[in-house]
């Protein structure tokens, strides 16, 4: 709670001093923001409260995705808080399970079913297993992930991470949270892990 | 097995580089493939069926009012001017007070002049796979921009209520929300991107923004579908994961003057064939 009011104070000195030059684009993104909120109707799974920021998405936008480092490090701490771990305290799945997650990109539109389970989206950005040609390069690489860095407790933890919450690292990473939006579950995410640190994965033969 | 051998005898680093270069050989062979289906069907698209059905309904009397549009309908050039019509909006109509793209303006000059309601046209505005035929108001855009082939995009950027509503359309195109973080900027906002096998252009640039817009309206492969740049736009929150956008609404006319007017000068080619 005391942290907040720090931060709120900090965000108000930035503006101030941004303020002469981003007037006509403060004033476009507020005309735009009015313009969503009339212009939506809702569909199938997606309400018209999916239209409305988060403060991530929030500061995000209205910094071009270029948080100020003070800024960015007090909600990336925030973001961390909200991983949750497994239970069973392992981090590391089934990888084939976790390719075939992976492999899918449904979920979540208005056409989709509503409800879980839903892809991993995975392949729809990086490059995972050498077997998989048709990927995505929205993100990095992820080949050899494993071979390459190890499958250390720190790197699983770090993993585990990512994936439950890219923005407790990149506080405006283009990668969704899916941890923390309840696309995933700790298991899914275990399996995900294994599929990228697992010595047996295809990831890293 | 001679594919083994090679992989057998070279390090992981090599390993990773033949990964890409096969990847990108396959990339380009699909695309190459498509592209050439895609100019062999271009000579006898789907779409020019489109297009007569659009002139028939443009010359046409209809409506409660009994008028046709080509005797009432303004797109920006005079009464019934078409030339080079389609590839000058969106743009600013004083008799509306609003900015407007092409299907929005011809779906106003339905409602204001023939009389038809907007919410019987809004009901179902685009083509579903198992549709007989497309919507009246795609044909009209069809038939619209085919008297755009071999213009040059020309969104009037001077006109103020132009230039907001393009401003507000790079906000909007930037603008990240719903429960994935997208913005259309995610996958649309830097060069060289792919979505799986999908090219995902830069509509922030004129040549990613002249590949968003040439070529539609147009008839789609997938479903056989004749769909509008409205219908993309619509498309692309679906899979932002936003809700759906209002037809014919202003912040679909953003985004379209945004990517338009980042195409200006791109010559326009007529209705086209998409995957």
């Amino acid at each position: 709670m005391k942290g907040k009011y720090p931060l709120i104070a900090l965000m108000g000195a930035t503006f101030v001093v941004a303020a002469a030059p981003a007037l006509a684009d403060a004033d476009f993104r507020a005309q735009a923001i009015a313009m969503i909120k009339k212009d939506f109707q809702p569909r199938g799974q997606a309400d018209l409260d999916r239209l409305a920021e988060d403060g991530v998405q929030a500061i995000c936008n209205r910094t071009g995705n270029k948080p100020p480092e003070a800024i960015a490090k007090t909600l990336e701490a925030d973001q961390m808080a909200s991983v949750r771990w497994p239970a069973d305290g392992k981090l590391m799945g089934d990888w084939k399970k976790g390719e075939k997650l992976a492999q899918s990109g449904r979920g979540f539109t208005w056409s989709d079913k509503p409800g879980l389970p839903v892809g991993g989206n995975c392949y729809n950005c990086h490059q995972i297993s050498p077997k998989e040609v048709a990927y995505g390069t929205i993100g990095p690489s992820l080949l050899n992930f494993g071979k390459l860095r190890g499958n250390t407790p720190e790197m699983q933890k770090y993993v585990y991470a990512k994936i439950y919450n890219a923005k407790a690292f990149n506080l405006c990473s283009e990668m969704p949270r899916f941890g923390r939006v309840g696309a995933l579950q700790p298991e899914q995410i275990k399996d995900l892990v294994a599929l990228l640190l697992d010595p047996e994965s295809p990831v890293n033969k | 097995m001679k594919y083994k051998c090679i992989i057998g005898a070279l390090s992981a680093l090599v390993m990773t580089s033949v990964a890409f270069a096969q990847a990108e050989i396959d990339h380009a062979k699909a695309a190459k493939e498509f592209e050439k289906f895609r100019a062999e069907m271009e000579d006898s698209n789907p779409a020019e069926l489109n297009e007569m059905k659009g002139e028939e309904l443009w010359k046409a009397k209809r409506g409660p009012k009994n008028v046709s549009l080509a005797e009432s309908c303004d797109l920006g050039l005079g009464i019934g001017k078409l030339e080079g019509a389609y590839v000058q909006m969106p743009r600013y109509f004083a008799d509306a007070d609003a900015v407007m793209d092409a299907e929005r303006r011809i779906v106003w000059c339905m409602v204001e002049k023939q009389g038809f309601k907007f919410a019987d046209i809004a009901k179902k505005p685009f083509q579903s796979p198992n549709d007989t035929g497309a919507p009246d108001i795609t044909n009209l855009v069809m038939y619209v921009a085919g008297h755009s082939r071999g213009k040059p995009f020309a969104v009037d950027l001077k006109d103020a209520k132009v230039r907001a509503m393009y401003e507000i359309g790079k906000e909007i195109s930037q603008y990240r929300a719903g429960p994935y973080d997208f913005a259309c900027t995610t996958c649309h906002g830097s060069d060289g991107k792919r979505i799986r096998m999908q090219d995902l252009p830069n509509i922030s640039t004129k040549e990613g923004a002249a590949k968003s817009v040439l070529g539609w309206p147009a008839w789609r492969m997938t479903g056989g579908v004749a769909l509008t740049t409205q219908w993309r736009m619509k498309d692309c929150f679906r899979q932002q994961r936003f809700p759906e956008p209002k037809y014919a609404s202003d912040v679909v006319t953003a985004l379209l003057t945004y990517i338009t007017a980042n195409a200006n000068g791109v010559i326009y080619k007529g209705p086209g064939i998409k995957r």
